[in-house]
């Protein structure tokens, strides 16, 4: 089988996203089935820039498939430090470990290490670009929630300009059919220009762009909210100034559907008020489980394991 | 004004008027030995004016640079004083080490001992994005 990586959502068709989606439930429902899948198998985790849930993730999928894992958490702990290029420590890594999860502060670091890497690389995160895994969890958690990935309206609120889980799900959902967006942010961090003309108006997919969160609330299906990234900005000031512009509280759901499903590729840190977490709505805690089983389901898939 | 016909080499015609020295300096036609004419403003029936270069040596042309700079430019092989071959551009799916992104976050630009790789995204537009950031680069 040639080797297979997860650099951008769309590396995937949607036939193979729905059949990790199976994958997953199927995970859920028995997982002892699938807890000698990956046995002598080793995942290296690069993390290049720092990750609780991501890396966590990943390693808890590896072990929870019987595989080990192994790797680093920040780029001080690499040769990155000694001057060492992004794509000779990939090369490196892929001489000891089976496959490779990897995020990077600039984008399209790894789609630069997958052309030198001998083993399967899956994109972690690289800078504000595309976070496909984050994507796979999300629509995992919404097919969950709302038990199909067609015909819904999503409204995505924050950042979406450097928002990497917004640019991805955007894609993803693009693929879909019966979505429409509303796109949530101040001017200065709408979403970007290749997201908007290379994908919505190029296939001439339904979307909003407002700067009111209010005034969307009513009409949506989905809300994704998500957090105003500090690393993602020069000019601190700019950060200062736009990091509060979003907040959900109970008081801002009164006018929103009963069945809104609201997630967060999390962590948070001001942005939905913790009231929140006990409305039923709130999905972004299931939605942190599910992201590991979504990458055990990837994990298999990339290793062409089947159980 | 008269310019010696070429014996051994290649004339790059219809380019569009004043673009010729763009096409000099992506061709690297600077580093040649061999004459070079650089016509500017030439009378055509079909663009009105045009510009004209001829290189009086064989050489390879880069035709995805050519076909990135401008598709409708044509090239002419000539041998012994006769044009043996007449070759038309397209827009490159893909180039390599052509263009380089400007975006400040690429890893190209922290790396850029990486090949510079763009594809071809939206040929109305002539627009390509590059391979590792999808930047938007534009002609």
């Amino acid at each position: 089988m040639a080797k297979r990586n997860l650099i951008d959502i769309t590396d995937l068709t949607t036939g193979e996203i729905d059949e990790l989606i199976a994958t997953a439930e199927d995970i859920i429902a028995d997982p002892a089935k699938y807890a000698h899948a990956c046995d002598g198998r080793q995942l290296a985790t690069l993390f290049f820039e720092p990750s609780t849930r991501t890396r966590l993730s990943f390693e808890s999928a590896m072990l929870a498939l019987g595989g080990k894992a192994l790797g680093f958490s920040s780029a001080d702990s690499s040769s990155t430090a000694k001057g060492e290029t992004v794509v000779d420590t990939v090369h490196t890594v892929s001489c000891y470990a089976d496959i490779i999860a990897m995020r990077h502060p600039k984008e399209g670091a790894p789609f630069a290490a997958a052309q030198r890497s001998e083993v399967p690389i899956i994109n972690a995160g690289d800078g504000g670009h595309n976070h496909p895994t984050q994507t796979l969890t999300d629509l995992l958690t919404i097919h969950r929630e709302k038990g199909s990935l067609d015909g819904f309206t999503i409204g995505f609120c924050g950042d979406l300009k450097f928002g990497r889980t917004v640019h991805s799900l955007t894609s993803a959902l693009s693929r879909q059919s019966g979505i429409r967006f509303v796109f949530i942010s101040p001017e200065e961090l709408k979403l970007p220009d290749y997201l908007r003309t290379g994908v919505l108006d190029r296939h001439g997919l339904p979307y909003a762009e407002t700067d009111s969160l209010e005034a969307a609330m009513p009409e949506l299906d989905v809300l994704y909210m998500t957090r105003v990234q500090k690393e993602r900005f020069f000019n601190e000031a700019d950060y200062v100034r736009l990091k509060d512009t979003y907040v959900l509280t109970p008081e801002k759901l009164l006018p929103a559907k009963s069945d809104l499903t609201i997630l967060h590729p999390l962590p948070r840190v001001n942005e939905i008020s913790v009231a929140v977490d006990d409305d039923p709505r709130a999905a972004y805690f299931r939605q942190v489980r599910n992201g590991k089983y979504i990458r055990m389901a990837l994990i298999l898939k990339l290793l062409d394991i089947r159980v | 004004m008269n310019i010696d016909s070429i014996q051994n080499g290649v004339v790059l015609d219809h380019i569009q008027a004043g673009r010729s020295m763009e096409v000099y300096k992506y061709l690297h036609l600077d580093e040649l030995d061999c004459p070079v004419a650089i016509i500017k403003n030439a009378k055509s029936n079909r663009m009105g004016k045009k510009d004209i270069i001829k290189i009086d040596s064989p050489m390879e042309v880069d035709l995805d640079v050519l076909g990135y700079i401008d598709p409708n430019i044509t090239v002419n092989i000539i041998r012994d004083g006769v044009r043996v071959e007449k070759k038309h551009l397209a827009l490159p799916e893909k180039l390599v080490n052509v263009i380089h992104c400007r975006n400040p976050r690429c890893i190209t630009a922290a790396e850029p001992q990486l090949d510079a790789i763009f594809l071809l995204s939206d040929p109305d537009r002539r627009a390509y994005r590059c391979a590792y950031c999808d930047a938007e680069k534009q002609r």
